[in-house]
């Protein structure tokens, strides 16, 4: 396939979002009656499902850590959730995946309250269309944070990509597959840590400055609509 | 430790928000308490999980609105029998670990060669006892030497959300004031989230049960113990 127009002559993006905008965000807590915590997350057309059990006995046994919990995380893409099958088999990319939001995780998650348990966080996407690691971040914190585990902060996850020389704000597949730069990051935004940050691709100093900033201001605005959602939970028991 | 407060009692709050300003200290670390569900870092104090906020005069702490079940020593707890060694039983607390409760507990003199534990508590026997013992470095240990204590023989027995049972219980006991004089009902009410209930007739446990649904379902809400008055009068037939 050739390359598409990714920046328009209006300045605007393909699908018409200014180069700072989101897309449409959905969140939903305890979407899942089993788990002891769980969310879903839309952006625009991404679509993850996240839920956490714990802190809970572990097995097996030798895993055991002695002065605080365990957090496993499974990032897994559902077989349908691209356009061509995707086999089930975790893969490279999902194991190095989980292995960064558990640590983004465990950095704010008070673990030592725990000794001996495990919480475990299992992330499943169900629709991929770009910015499916970031999604997830943000799920899997909702998730914690509805099971009731104790945390410094919610995690917001967001991309910035850099598309024909524009930085953009939370990039979608194909401005991922022809653009220049994807840097996904994970942001605390109510003590102001960045918990994940990637880069593939290619930026300058002054660029990476500029889209950090651009990615905090996007995060933000994914972090006001976790809080929002967390208390939706609790306000359509007060409606009903 | 001087603070402005800048939440309301009893409004919801997640991880992460500013609950008060610290006005004459400052922490360059964070300093966590884990029981109160604060912790203060800068010259703020912030909330760790989603819970209510608590102020008594001057001192703030956030109750848990979700979690599961941690052990303290001296905690009321109703457990089932899941294996039998031969020393001793292991007891589903619906914890994190396993509790123990050693044969000599229950019985004088006990010796293995002589005694068979199975003669005393089978497996799904519910049992009321106390945390006699935990460390968080070994499994809790418990004791049913106490008045009340042992085996549960009769009556029926109610698992709520373990973070429901301060508000089960009421301010200064309330609710619960409520709970057993309007019904007649002997509650027992353990720290894990189990109840066991002696009702003189089917008529009062099913209004008792109605009424504890209702205050699990909405535990955030201003005026419950009201509310509560209002549905066992009803279901009880006393008009309202």
């Amino acid at each position: 396939m050739e390359k598409p127009v990714l920046i328009r002559e209006d300045g605007l993006r393909r699908d018409g979002r200014r180069p700072d905008e989101l897309r449409p965000i959905h969140i939903e807590v305890g979407v899942l009656k089993n788990a002891d915590g769980s969310a879903i997350v839309e952006y625009g057309k991404t679509k993850v499902i996240a839920a956490t059990y714990g802190p809970r006995e572990i097995y097996p046994k030798h895993l055991v850590l002695p002065d605080r919990a365990l957090i496993r995380c499974r990032y897994h893409m559902a077989p349908f959730s691209t356009s061509e099958h995707k086999s089930p088999a975790p893969s490279r990319r999902e194991i190095e995946l989980s292995k960064v939001i558990r640590e983004a995780l465990e950095s704010v998650v008070f673990t030592e309250l725990f000794p001996r348990t495990t919480i475990d966080i299992f992330i499943e996407v169900l629709q991929a269309d770009g910015g499916t690691r970031t999604a997830g971040l943000t799920a899997a914190s909702l998730a914690l944070a509805d099971a009731g585990i104790p945390m410094r902060d919610l995690v917001a996850g967001v991309a910035v990509g850099k598309i024909d020389g524009v930085l953009v704000l939370d990039i979608d597949e194909i401005e991922d597959e022809y653009g220049e730069a994807d840097m996904p990051i994970g942001y605390a935004a109510s003590i102001d840590e960045i918990v994940l940050l990637q880069l593939n691709g290619v930026l300058t100093p002054d660029e990476m400055k500029e889209a950090i900033k651009l990615a905090k201001k996007g995060a933000e605005q994914i972090y006001k609509l976790m809080k929002e959602a967390l208390h939706r939970k609790y306000l359509r028991v007060l409606e009903s | 430790m001087k603070m402005k407060i800048l939440v309301a009692d009893r409004q919801i709050v997640r991880p992460g928000d500013v609950l008060a300003i610290i006005e004459d200290e400052f922490f360059d670390k964070i300093v966590h308490d884990p029981s109160k569900h604060i912790y203060m870092y800068g010259n703020r104090v912030y909330s760790d999980v989603v819970g209510t906020v608590n102020i008594v005069d001057d001192s703030l702490n956030v109750i848990p609105l979700e979690g599961t079940y941690f052990p303290k020593q001296g905690d009321l707890v109703i457990g089932t029998i899941s294996a039998i060694g031969i020393t001793n039983w292991v007891v589903d607390i619906r914890a994190p670990y396993k509790a123990i409760l050693n044969g000599s507990e229950l019985i004088e003199g006990f010796n293995p060669i002589i005694h068979n534990l199975r003669d005393y508590l089978n497996i799904g026997d519910y049992i009321l006892a106390k945390i006699a013992v935990f460390d968080r470095t070994r499994d809790p240990v418990l004791t049913v030497k106490g008045k009340d204590l042992g085996k549960i023989t009769e009556g029926v027995i109610i698992e709520v959300k373990p973070s429901r049972v301060p508000r089960i219980i009421g301010r200064k006991g309330s609710m619960l004031n409520i709970l057993t004089t309007m019904t007649n009902c002997q509650i027992t009410v353990a720290q894990n989230g189990v109840l066991w209930i002696r009702c003189p007739d089917n008529d009062r446990l099913n209004a008792l049960i109605k009424a504890i649904k209702t205050i699990e379902e909405k535990p955030h809400v201003r005026g419950l113990t009201e509310e509560v008055r209002i549905i066992l009068m009803k279901e009880l037939g006393l008009g309202v």
